[in-house]
């Protein structure tokens, strides 16, 4: 294969991870937006959205769409009963407090997977053909573009609902200040309970559209969790569009990285840009000075 | 002097003096060595984690640096035991600092991930770098601790060492709680900008703290590896950091006794439980989810309550008692006792 037509195949592959990592990301956003907290187990729903629609649709046989769409809505079922069981309960929680219990939400997912669905590696069916595309050389599985466009949806249905409609606005509102958007009636502890369900819904999406290119089991999550942090941090914590390009970002340079430097320190690629940003620019590269308004950590 | 102060630890003396003349089962033997060693380990990240306020969800690759880095200078280069044991504890210091200085600056989630990442780069090297860490299968072989003509070949003489180690820590931890950096450290829990506004040098604090908690972890993996003589690179992996902070989470963050408590109930628990291997992720996670909904202060404060309570009963009961027993703060305070 020429050094063009590789580049192209990295380049593609890039995108289709960076995709994965750009909606963990806005799961992180769309939490850490509403209430502050950084949720250790986004990661988890990523890895339970791909299992249960490898459950729904392989096991059980439901057809492509149904699978998809109750998988979503079990997902967020749990993201929404994991906000109301550990995070409602308490009132004002330190940092620390709120850390340990999303790990420890994390990995009780985590082992439910595991006792649920074992150490089993599932695979899942391609959503169309499974015959690659030659585009320039190299060549893309037909997946790559549905990864690419369902990232594509999840940014426009996000962007449509944070200004257009009330309740995206509610939420943007409670990211500002929380305290006047509860003095101009709006419910905040019910916003905390609906970005949980988002950002779940999102995480399920990036599972069940990424299971079929690189299979899912029960341990994945803490991987995801960590690069998807690494494209929010790298965006800038809570800015939408920046974690979307550090996700592709990340994606593309973990692809080029595995391919050109070594595929046994793939995952440590991202780890790296991750620590260094966390050391050079905590803010993020991409966001503009007052934008990364830091949450009270 | 402070002999009511030091009953506990006098009785921690007697009872490990004690179980080494008379215990003789193997198999308890070595689940006392293993309790003493993450008790090690735990005592450290308590440190840092109870009584600084700071998290670090790596200490599992600290741990298994010092184990890794012991066990090739003794099976690779033929290193004796006490020099590979001192020069891996330096070598992690040195790492933790190196890791822990931009690291520190961090607050909360971000320090929580940035140390996440760390051990799991750890992780990663551990698993790549075959030809020195002999990758996924990991070393074997490795030599018992032994210094001159003494050995601790058995698992009585082990068990001394490693509760000796315990002890000597345990009376150092103390006194550094108790001295003027401990109380800075305290302070530093309670709130950043008002301990820097009081003089204290945050992030040197911050980081000394860090380094030592990290020295502890790695001790306590060089105690570990002379003793399984194997290690793999799961000794580092994401979960073990994990299981170090259910540990002190569920023992008590900021008591000293917690660490202990934490680390012999999580071993011993795994133990008592067969089929513990499929649901431990399950059970390490809803030990910490409960424990800090529940029982913030972890048992060593839940046990505290308990006593006092029972202690407030018994002189209520006593006809004519004026004043109730002493009843435990709302608010829960961190001693070292």
């Amino acid at each position: 294969m020429s050094i063009e037509s590789q580049i192209v195949q990295f380049l593609f592959t890039g995108i289709a991870l960076g995709s994965i990592y750009a909606m963990v990301a806005l799961g992180f956003n769309i939490i850490y937006n509403a209430t502050g907290i950084l949720n250790f187990a986004q990661g988890e729903f990523v890895m339970l959205g791909g299992l249960v629609m490898v459950w729904l649709s392989v096991t059980l046989g439901l057809p492509m769409p149904l699978a998809f769409a109750v998988t979503v809505a079990a997902v967020m079922a749990v993201g929404a009963l994991f906000e109301r069981l550990a995070i409602y309960p308490l009132k004002k929680p330190p940092v620390l407090i709120l850390i340990i219990i999303t790990l420890a939400g994390s990995i009780i997912f985590k082992g439910s997977a595991m006792l649920l669905w074992g150490k089993k590696t599932y695979s899942l069916p391609h959503f169309s053909s499974e015959q690659p595309i030659a585009v320039l050389g190299a060549t893309i599985l037909p997946q790559t573009f549905w990864i690419i466009g369902f990232l594509a949806a999840v940014v426009a249905a996000l962007a449509l609902f944070f200004n257009c409609t009330m309740l995206g606005k509610a939420m943007r509102a409670c990211s500002f200040n929380p305290t006047a958007a509860s003095l101009v009636g709006i419910n905040v502890k019910r916003i905390v309970l609906l970005s949980f369900a988002v950002s779940a819904a999102i995480g399920a999406i990036a599972g069940i559209v990424f299971t079929p290119v690189v299979l899912m089991e029960y341990d994945r999550g803490t991987m995801l969790a960590l690069k998807g942090f690494c494209a929010a941090v790298l965006g800038g914590l809570g800015n939408g569009a920046g974690a979307v390009v550090a996700g592709l970002l990340i994606g593309i340079l973990e692809s080029f990285g595995a391919g050109f430097i070594s595929s046994a320190y793939k995952d440590a690629i991202a780890l790296l840009v991750l620590l260094l940003v966390l050391v050079v620019r905590p803010g993020g590269l991409l966001s503009r000075g007052e934008a990364s308004r830091l949450k009270d950590f | 002097m402070h002999v009511r102060k030091n009953i506990p630890l006098i009785l921690l003396v007697a009872s490990v003096a004690a179980a080494a003349l008379l215990i003789t089962d193997p198999y308890i033997l070595t689940m006392l060595i293993f309790i003493g060693i993450y008790a090690i380990a735990t005592m450290g990240l308590n440190l840092l984690l109870g009584f600084a306020g700071q998290i670090s969800l790596g200490h599992g690759a600290f741990f298994a640096l010092g184990a890794y880095v012991s066990a090739i200078l003794t099976t690779r280069f033929g290193a004796p035991c006490t020099a590979a044991a001192a020069l891996a504890v330096a070598l992690v210091c040195a790492i933790a600092w190196a890791v822990g200085l931009p690291c520190l600056r961090l607050k909360g989630h971000y320090l929580a991930m940035g140390t996440l990442a760390f051990g799991e780069i750890i992780h990663i090297t551990l698993n790549a770098e075959v030809e020195l860490t002999g990758g996924p299968s990991g070393i074997a072989g490795i030599p018992v601790l032994s210094l001159g003509p003494f050995s601790a070949d058995s698992d009585a003489r082990y068990f001394l060492i490693v509760w000796c180690v315990f002890i000597a820590l345990f009376v150092l931890t103390r006194n550094i709680i108790n001295s003027r950096p401990g109380r800075a450290l305290q302070a530093l829990h309670g709130s950043e900008q008002a301990a820097g506004a009081m003089g204290i040098d945050v992030a040197g604090m911050k980081l000394t703290v860090f380094v030592l908690s990290a020295a502890y972890a790695a001790l306590a993996g060089v105690l570990y590896v002379h003793f399984v003589a194997f290690v793999s690179p799961q000794a580092g992996d994401i979960m073990f950091s994990i299981k170090m902070v259910t540990m002190v989470v569920a023992g008590g963050m900021g008591h000293l006794w917690g660490g202990l408590l934490g680390a012999a109930l999580l071993t011993v628990l795994p133990e008592m439980l067969s089929y513990f291997e499929d649901y431990d992720m399950l059970i390490y996670g809803g030990i910490l989810l409960a424990m800090v909904m529940f029982m913030p202060g972890g048992l060593t404060q839940g046990l505290a309550r308990l006593s006092g309570a029972l202690r407030a009963r018994r002189t209520a009961v006593r006809p004519g008692a004026v004043t109730g027993g002493r009843t435990e703060d709302p608010v829960p305070r961190r001693t070292a006792q």
